[in-house]
């Protein structure tokens, strides 16, 4: 099989790479998950990550923000490149200082929202800002007071998560995120874990933060919004890339056979 | 009411000694919870850890002390302590028997039992904590010891409470045991009250009643400490 590479050339403004990938190689034990993977996302890219389940998305989003440490490869972003070792046979952060600060300018939204439930939504959202970058309390309150506004849930600012629909959860969690004024920010099926009338929400507010330029990587299972609102599509299959490409090509012909079929299932 | 008398505030009366005895047996009991606080959450620790070694030995200090009678921890600590003092005094060339204050030795022996439970119910709570919550942390950039203070602490300190709550109740049973050693507890004074009045059954029954009121008290205090923690947890949690 040959991935259907088409390269980048009118589907990305012509901005600078905030994150690149350099063939990142993982195995949990003998099972090799993902099998040298590259990407470079450029600035306001917003790049869907498609894949029947088991295929590595999740793994190669980790890998990204070293939840998982991939066995080879580099990761650099913004430019900065996440120094590595080699120690005991196994690769691992050469400084776990750096590793923070990394994590810290990539923004991670899960599947199960996992805010932090004995805090309410306001301290959730400056919870990073205040301890994590050390900026005064008030301005990261006033921040994350309009941030609340964007994502449609101030009135819930002063409630528990326990106390909010999977829906507001995780508009919480997007603003959250935000707060830390993230270079790029990563989903992982975002909506996957939501009633379906739910789901809407939650697109919403990740179309507008795309349509603002801010540079995205997000796994999912909706076809409409990687149609239609990402810049550009990835395939994997066994912890590969197998195509790779804007929606219109990728959706129209220019997909694999695999591809094809995938989207299939889907009613596409 | 000569009997009244005998428990009342007179001069005749226990009432003053029992009620020093009743706060005698609060502080014992408040000392070994904190001594068995910290041993807790090192054993816990120590338990959870990646280290095979601290793993078991973590392992075996809450088998020991969960399962030895607290008697026998109790005179361990009071005569293993004194004979150990005595022997320091010796070579320091003192003559005869240095016992352990029996407060200090009161309260390490229920502490060392307590923290075998506290350890058990630390570990429980952490185990409680929704390992995404963990990650989220990690996602954002906190690093080791942030995430202990503003994640981990406050869950394990919510999650404990009830626990807590039960392993206090233990320990203020446990400390009627430090009697032995002669401190003035509770227990400690009730008996020499029932010794010298002859009064046996009316003494043992208020000693009695003042464990149940400080065991009630008590339970009063960790249940509305469990509904404050428990705000931010669905209503049909949290309001039970
Ligand atoms: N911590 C782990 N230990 C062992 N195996 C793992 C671990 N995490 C993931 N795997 C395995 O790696 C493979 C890829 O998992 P991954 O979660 O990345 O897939 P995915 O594409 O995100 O799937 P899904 O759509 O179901 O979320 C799976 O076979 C999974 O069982
Ligand atoms: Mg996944």
């Amino acid at each position: 099989m040959t991935p259907t590479t088409l390269n980048q050339t009118g589907t990305t403004m012509a901005g600078t790479t905030r994150l690149s990938v350099r063939n990142i190689r993982k195995s949990f034990g003998t099972h090799e998950v993902l099998r040298g993977i590259s990407l470079d996302a450029r600035d306001g890219d917003v790049i869907s990550l498609l894949g029947a389940s088991g295929s590595g998305k999740s793994t190669f989003l980790r890998c990204i923000n070293l939840l998982e440490i991939a066995d080879h490869g580099e990761i650099s972003v913004d430019g900065e490149l996440i120094q590595m070792e080699q120690r005991g046979g196994k690769n691992v952060p050469a400084n776990r200082r750096q590793v923070d600060r990394i994590r810290s300018e990539l923004g991670m939204v899960f599947q199960s929202f996992n805010l932090w439930s004995h805090m309410t939504i306001l301290e959730n959202v400056i919870e990073g800002p205040v301890h994590v970058l050390k900026r005064p309390r008030a301005e990261c309150i006033a921040e994350a007071e309009v941030l609340l506004e964007k994502v449609g849930i101030a009135e819930k600012r002063n409630a528990y998560p326990a106390h909010l629909s999977g829906g507001q959860q995780q508009r919480a969690a997007i603003a959250r995120s935000l707060a830390m004024k993230p270079k790029v920010m990563l989903f992982d099926e975002p909506t996957s874990a939501l009633d379906p009338e739910l789901v809407g929400e939650v697109l919403r507010v990740m179309r507008s933060l795309a349509e603002e330029g801010m540079t995205m990587l997000v796994v999912t299972h909706e076809m409409s919004f990687a149609r239609n609102v990402s810049n550009r599509v990835i395939f994997m299959k066994s912890g590969e890339i197998d195509s790779d490409g804007a929606p219109d090509q990728l959706f129209g012909s220019g997909g694999s056979p695999s591809f094809r079929q995938f989207i299939g299932n889907f009613g596409g | 009411m000569a009997l009244f008398q005998l428990i009342g505030f007179g001069p005749t009366g226990w009432g003053g000694l029992l009620l020093l005895a009743s706060l005698m047996t609060l502080c014992v009991t408040a000392v070994a919870l904190l001594i068995g606080a910290i041993l807790g959450s090192l054993v816990a620790w120590a338990k959870l850890s990646g280290s095979r070694i601290l793993r078991t030995l973590g392992g075996t200090y809450t088998t020991v002390f969960r399962g030895v009678p607290e008697l026998l921890i109790i005179y361990l600590v009071y005569f293993g302590g004194s004979s150990a003092v005595t022997a320091i005094g010796t070579a320091m060339g003192y003559e005869g028997f240095l016992g352990l204050p029996s407060f200090a030795a009161g309260a390490l022996a229920v502490g060392i039992i307590s923290g075998a439970y506290q350890a058990e119910v630390f570990r429980g709570a952490y185990l409680a904590i929704p390992k995404g919550e963990l990650e989220a942390a990690q996602a954002i950039g906190m690093n080791r010891s942030l995430r202990f203070r503003r994640i981990i602490g406050p869950q394990v300190f919510r999650f404990a409470i009830p626990g807590i709550g039960n392993v206090w109740q233990l320990s203020l049973k446990d400390s009627a045991l430090v009697s032995v050693t002669g401190l003035a507890d509770l227990m400690r004074t009730s008996q020499v009250a029932a010794g010298s009045t002859r009064q046996h059954f009316l003494f043992f029954i208020v000693g009695g009643c003042l464990y149940l009121i400080l065991t009630s008290f008590s339970d009063r205090f960790f249940t509305s400490a469990e509904k404050r923690a428990n705000r931010s947890m669905p209503t049909s949690l949290g309001q039970a």
